[in-house]
């Protein structure tokens, strides 16, 4: 799977309900370790389809689900979390 | 020895025994796949951890009625809880108004607070018998001027009496004055809107009417409730400050979570919210109902508490006179393996308000797996150490 995005969060258990949250709406998500690049305050941070973007943040939103910023972010399955890097400086 | 077949455990005020299999399964399940370090690490053990803790806070944010699980704090106990609400929301200053029915997890606080000079403290009378409260007096109280806490139990934990705590915590909110309300003896035991009930914290142990482990407890605090933590340390979170995090739940929920305890309480939680509080609550009402109706005209025993089952909560005192309630514990537990609790159960104000100090009394408490049978063995056991003494009366007498 390719992952265009993460989201990054202050706390781990609000990780852990976007999770569920994205689940439950049906948006392919994951938990990944969190990416230094991306922020430091938290271990985890959920990635997800860029191209889901728009949905993401509704559905965070409307659960209130308290989350530092979304990343756009390129992180491969296939080559390991390892291998992500921000592409740009942008946020959403 | 003990066995789970002959025991009549009747002291769910306590702790709740047993739990639903489900909790013991989830705490096995905890072990066997995840068992990790909630929200330290990024491995796959650590993530299940958290996970299966997060989902326990949302199963109990939505029993609750609270809006988002940010709002329930994960504590050991309801204690903890109190204390983080008493002494964060305690006025300066100002003054504490609370009930005569107070368990000293409330009242060893207060008489704290008030010994050190920071608060005044008032306590409103309540009926130790029927819970019943004078709201103009409970009003008046809060009214009387300056920065003001109001705190009060939900329900006795001495006869299971309800107190009006929805109108309470209305009068408090019409003056402003926040509240603290102890739902130790209620939570999971009758339904609970902490939103409708409008309280600014509202603290309960996970051990007892929510059916998890001991050592969980909940605190749930409003959103606009911004309290100091009682203790500070790591959380995972923000690892690159040295000052602790200014967000729930992290910010009340320092050093390691008792992870397994909260998954086995959020199994608790679960089983509750499928069998239905309200069931629970007519559950209880109804033994209630049938132990009083057993003890009705006894002699020599007296009960306590509210003559409308429904006015209580799964909990009645008794007395056997002419026998100290500690005997009657014990004659109890040897004779008919009944398990119930004598003293003064931690509230020494509320046995003055009941007539009951120092002595105290015997009290029984129901669960959700207490039956008839046992209600009618403790009937008739109460019945014939009564009936032993006013022979033994007779003879000497």
């Amino acid at each position: 799977m390719k992952w265009g995005g993460v989201v990054s969060f202050f706390a781990s258990e609000h990780a852990m309900r976007a999770e569920r949250v994205l689940e439950r709406a049906e948006l392919p998500a994951r938990l990944v370790p969190g990416p230094r690049e991306v922020s430091p305050n938290c271990g985890v941070a959920v990635a997800f389809r860029w191209e889901d973007e728009p949905k993401v943040e509704e559905a965070l939103q409307s659960k209130k689900i308290r989350y530092e910023a979304i990343h756009r972010f390129d992180l491969d399955d296939e080559e390991g979390a390892g291998s992500g890097r921000v592409l740009t400086g942008e946020t959403a | 020895m003990s066995s789970a077949e002959t025991d009549i455990y009747m002291d769910n005020a306590a702790t709740s025994w047993p739990k639903p299999p489900a909790v013991l399964e989830a705490i096995q399940e905890f072990f066997a796949n995840a068992g990790g370090n909630v929200g330290r690490s990024g491995h796959s053990r650590s993530i299940e951890s958290s996970r299966r803790v997060s989902l326990a806070r949302e199963t109990l944010a939505d029993l609750l009625g609270a809006e988002t699980p940010d709002e329930v704090i994960f504590t050991k106990n309801a204690t903890e809880g109190l204390n983080l609400a008493i002494l964060g929301l305690a006025p300066e200053g100002g003054r504490i108004v609370t009930t005569s029915l107070e368990h000293n997890s409330v009242m060893r606080p207060l008489r704290h607070l008030e010994e050190a000079g920071r608060c005044t403290l008032e306590i409103v009378r309540a009926d130790g018998n029927t819970g019943e409260i004078d709201l103009e007096e409970w009003s008046a109280a809060i009214r009387r001027g300056g920065w003001c806490l109001a705190v009060a139990t939900h329900a006795s934990n001495v006869t299971g009496a309800l107190l009006p705590i929805e109108a309470m915590a209305h009068r408090a909110a019409a003056e402003g004055v926040p509240m603290v309300v102890d739902a130790s003896q209620s939570a999971g035991h009758l339904p609970l809107d902490v939103v409708a009930l409008g309280a600014s914290a509202v603290a309960m142990p996970g051990h007892k009417g929510l059916l998890g482990p001991s050592g969980t407890g909940v605190l749930y605090l409003a959103p606009h409730v911004d309290v100091p933590p009682l203790i500070r340390g790591g959380t995972g979170s923000q690892s690159e400050l040295e000052t602790q995090p200014d967000f729930a739940p992290d910010k009340y929920e320092s050093g390691t979570l008792n992870a397994m305890g909260i998954v086995g309480l959020g199994a608790g939680a679960r089983y509750l919210s499928e069998v239905g509080v309200d069931a629970v609550y007519a559950r209880l009402t109804e033994l209630t109902r049938r132990f009083r109706d057993g003890l009705a005209q006894a002699e020599g025993i007296v009960v306590y508490g509210p003559d409308d089952p429904a006015a209580s909560i799964g909990i009645v005192s008794v007395n056997v006179e002419g026998i100290p309630c500690a005997t009657v514990s014990r004659f109890l537990d040897d004779e008919s393996r009944i398990m119930t609790r004598a003293g003064l159960h931690c509230s020494p104000a509320a046995h003055r308000s009941l007539g009951t100090a120092p002595e105290g009394t015997v009290r029984f408490s129901w669960g959700f797996d207490t039956i008839e049978e046992e209600i009618d063995v403790a009937v008739a056991a109460l019945r014939n150490i009564a009936a032993r003494r006013a022979e033994a009366a007779g003879v000497v007498g």
